[in-house]
């Protein structure tokens, strides 16, 4: 089927007790899996509507990653740990658990090929873990602020990390060096009289031809104790690493981007979250303003793309999992 | 005095302890968390609860109580300290809950109380001390606050050191030299008491003595140099602007000035809450835990009181933002120190930290508290307008289980 953005509406929602924070496909679509502030993952089969739930973390679940065949979610929690999971099982049990990171594991990513596990977060380094064994490999240490987010490019060949201050960093992760640098410090800044950090990259999504890396988050940070901010995302030209494009909505609706995927399509689908409530977005990445927005019925927090590239999972603090169509 | 004051409170300071006091005089350190710190976030976690966030709670150098995770520092020294879980302030504005925890009063027209630092600089300070009494250490500009001195007179107010740089125009212009600043000095005191002699007032008072503070400030203005203080000290407290003011803090009291409160700011974490409690109170760990250990270790906090609080608590409730907003319903204060019995927590709140299980207290009763550690009488009275006011507000009682 052809996407169709503008006739994207919500069909379906799943339900939970506590307020959801991330979501995932599994890549067969089969599953969705949200995680909450219960420190649970739930996971909905898509079809059936069926629940599960993975309970094992002492804490929060910020991140998730399947396997690429499937069969594993690795879970990565507040308490600093890595869980292998069985993705399907009718009672999920922890397969393995890592004491991977000081403090939060804030992403994890599953290379290509299956072999490696990605995890980063609080403590400002990103480690590679075997997949097959859940031992150490690797340690990559660049950032000087918590690193949100990962994602190693479909060759397989280098990993990309994103942090608090906007340094996005590919790594030529199997020497462990860098290869290159990009700044999406616009989506950063310092307040000096409320004294904090704010801001980094939220998420980020590679386009599929390779032309384009997209950093979502806030700018225009007025307020940041107070939620006053806009969405925004930084478009890099990923061959030449330089930025082309700085993506915000027409009108002025506060929020934060907290969730980003380029469609095979070529177009941005981005879910924000904020004072303004939730919306999703659809630009395309040389214009500035989006073609398309959908109010959601609530803030949103985090967005994944089904493996069908016509349904979208938003997690939102009312405990809702929804999946939009983009179709009529 | 002028105003039609009267400031008494002769007898406020209680006669079994003048003694001790004149031999080693009572200090106050004041950690002052603006914008109102998480309890849940530090002081009271409910770890896998609907409001307990993600972080942890850890165990402390006292076995049983354990804190956040967030203070892996200050949990080491547990057995120093003191918390009281079960403060209800019934305040969620920042300005009044503000005045509140000062003052131990309620904001009320026509009547305004002194701050605790302001009666720790007139009670507790000598007049022969050439620094001031209530100096205040906060991110931001400078300068005198003589209001929180309300009734006792604008001389007891705080001088704030902005940013914790030393007062402006302390350095005496080039040009100037010794025989010409004496003489000077000389013309300004026959000029001060003739003009006394006849129109005396409280701010004329409080002009005298701004003015002569201000000299001793200028023979004494390495004291507010914090680079002075050893490397190894400023990487302990921390390179951030709070590990410096906290490094200032310990100059301060180590020189003999009676108040010392230093504002970390800002904890008014409407929208990600855990975010900036990650950042804040990583900080406060830091600088806090080296300052209070230096305290210990040098014998300075047998004789200082050591208070950490805020206006108000934050919310249990998690608010879409991953904020949580003002709440003054059940939360928790810290302190340490003089008369502080250490070890103890005062109180507890329900399971999810909704609301006070048992030992209730208000910021009344933390004021009794604070004056009996520092040996002053609660019950004595000052003389304001004509009319005896109770030092402290007369409907509250000191915590016993927190005194020594």
């Amino acid at each position: 089927m052809t996407a169709l953005p503008e006739k994207t509406h919500v069909v379906k929602e799943f339900a939970h007790t506590s307020p959801l924070i991330a979501c995932r496909f599994d890549p067969s679509g089969r599953y969705v899996f949200a995680s909450a502030e219960d420190g649970t993952v739930r996971r909905w089969e898509m079809g059936t509507s069926k629940t599960g739930a993975l309970a094992g973390h002492e804490s929060w679940v910020f991140a998730l990653a399947l396997h690429p065949v499937g069969e594993v979610i690795i879970t990565g929690g507040g308490d600093g740990q890595l869980i292998w999971w069985p993705a399907s099982a009718e009672e999920p049990k922890p397969l393995r658990r890592i004491a991977a990171h000081q403090g939060w594991v804030r992403a994890v990513a599953v290379s290509p090929d299956g072999s490696i596990v990605a995890s980063c977060g609080n403590d400002r380094v990103i480690r590679l873990w075997s997949f097959a064994e859940g031992t150490p490999l690797l340690e990559l240490a660049g950032h000087e602020k918590p690193v949100y987010r990962l994602l190693f490019t479909p060759s397989g060949r280098t990993l990309i990390s994103a942090d608090l201050r906007g340094l996005v960093i590919e790594w030529d992760y199997r020497p462990g060096k860098e290869a290159r640098r990009l700044d999406a410090g616009k989506l950063y800044q310092y307040n000096g009289g409320q004294g904090v950090d704010y801001g980094g990259v939220r998420d980020i999504s590679l386009s599929r031809d390779l032309k384009y890396l997209a950093c979502g988050g806030l700018i225009e940070a007025s307020n940041p104790l107070g939620a006053v901010s806009n969405p925004a995302v930084v478009i890099f030209d990923w061959q030449t690493g330089q930025e082309t494009r700085l993506l915000r909505p027409r009108e002025d609706i506060k929020g934060v981007v907290w969730g980003l995927r380029f469609h095979p399509a070529g177009f941005l689908i981005a879910a924000s979250g904020g004072t303004a409530g939730g919306f999703l977005w659809f630009w395309k990445p040389d214009q500035v303003n989006e073609f398309f927005k959908l109010v959601l019925p609530n803030t949103a927090r985090h967005l994944d793309l089904h493996p069908d590239g016509d349904r979208i999972a938003t997690a939102h603090h009312d405990g809702k999992l929804r999946v939009s169509l983009m179709a009529p | 005095m002028g105003l039609g004051l009267a400031s008494g409170f002769s007898g406020m300071v209680q006669p079994a302890v003048s003694a001790e006091l004149e031999r080693r005089q009572r200090q106050v350190l004041l950690v002052w968390l603006a914008g109102g710190a998480s309890q849940l976030e530090t002081w009271d976690p409910k770890p896998r609860t609907d409001t307990g966030g993600p972080f942890r709670a850890i165990e402390t150098s006292v076995p049983g109580v354990r804190i956040s995770e967030l203070l892996p520092l200050t949990a080491k020294q547990m057995h120093r300290m003191a918390l009281v879980r079960c403060v209800n302030t019934k305040e969620d504005d920042h300005g009044k809950g503000y005045y509140l925890m000062h003052t131990g009063r309620r904001e009320a027209p026509g009547q305004e109380y002194p701050h605790l630092g302001s009666l720790s600089a007139k009670y507790l300070t000598s007049e022969q001390n050439p620094l001031p009494g209530y100096i205040h250490i906060q991110p931001g500009g400078g300068g005198l606050s003589g209001h929180e001195a309300a009734f006792l007179g604008p001389k007891y107010g705080s001088l704030v050191l902005g940013n914790g740089l030393a007062p402006a125009n302390t350095v005496r212009a080039g040009s100037l030299g010794d025989a010409g600043a004496s003489e000077r000095e000389a013309l300004r005191h026959h000029l001060n008491d003739r003009f006394a002699r006849r129109r005396r007032t409280a701010e004329t008072d409080a002009y005298t003595t701004t003015y002569e503070q201000a000299l001793q400030l200028m023979e004494r203005r390495h004291v507010f140099d914090v680079t002075k203080e050893p490397a190894r000290d400023l990487d302990r407290y921390g390179t951030h602007d709070f590990g410096r003011h906290c490094l200032l803090a310990r100059r301060l009291l180590e020189s003999g000035v009676t108040f010392v409160k230093v504002t970390h700011s800002n904890y008014d974490t409407h929208n990600e809450n855990f975010d900036f409690h990650l950042e804040q109170v990583g900080e406060l760990d830091q600088s806090f835990s080296a300052l209070l250990d230096d305290l210990a270790r040098s014998g300075r906090l047998q004789h200082t009181l050591v208070i950490i609080m805020s206006e108000f608590g934050r919310t249990p409730r998690i608010n879409q933002l991953y904020g949580r907003d003002h709440w003054s319903a059940a939360w928790s204060i810290a302190l340490a120190g003089a008369g502080i019995k250490p070890g103890v927590v005062v109180g507890r709140t329900n399971a999810n930290g909704t609301a006070v299980a048992d030992g209730q207290v208000h910021s009344g009763h933390l004021f009794h508290t604070y004056l009996h550690a520092l040996g002053l009488d609660p019950s004595d009275t000052f003389e304001a307008n004509g009319r005896a006011i109770q030092v402290a507000d007369p409907s509250a009682s000191p915590i016993k289980e927190l005194l020594g």
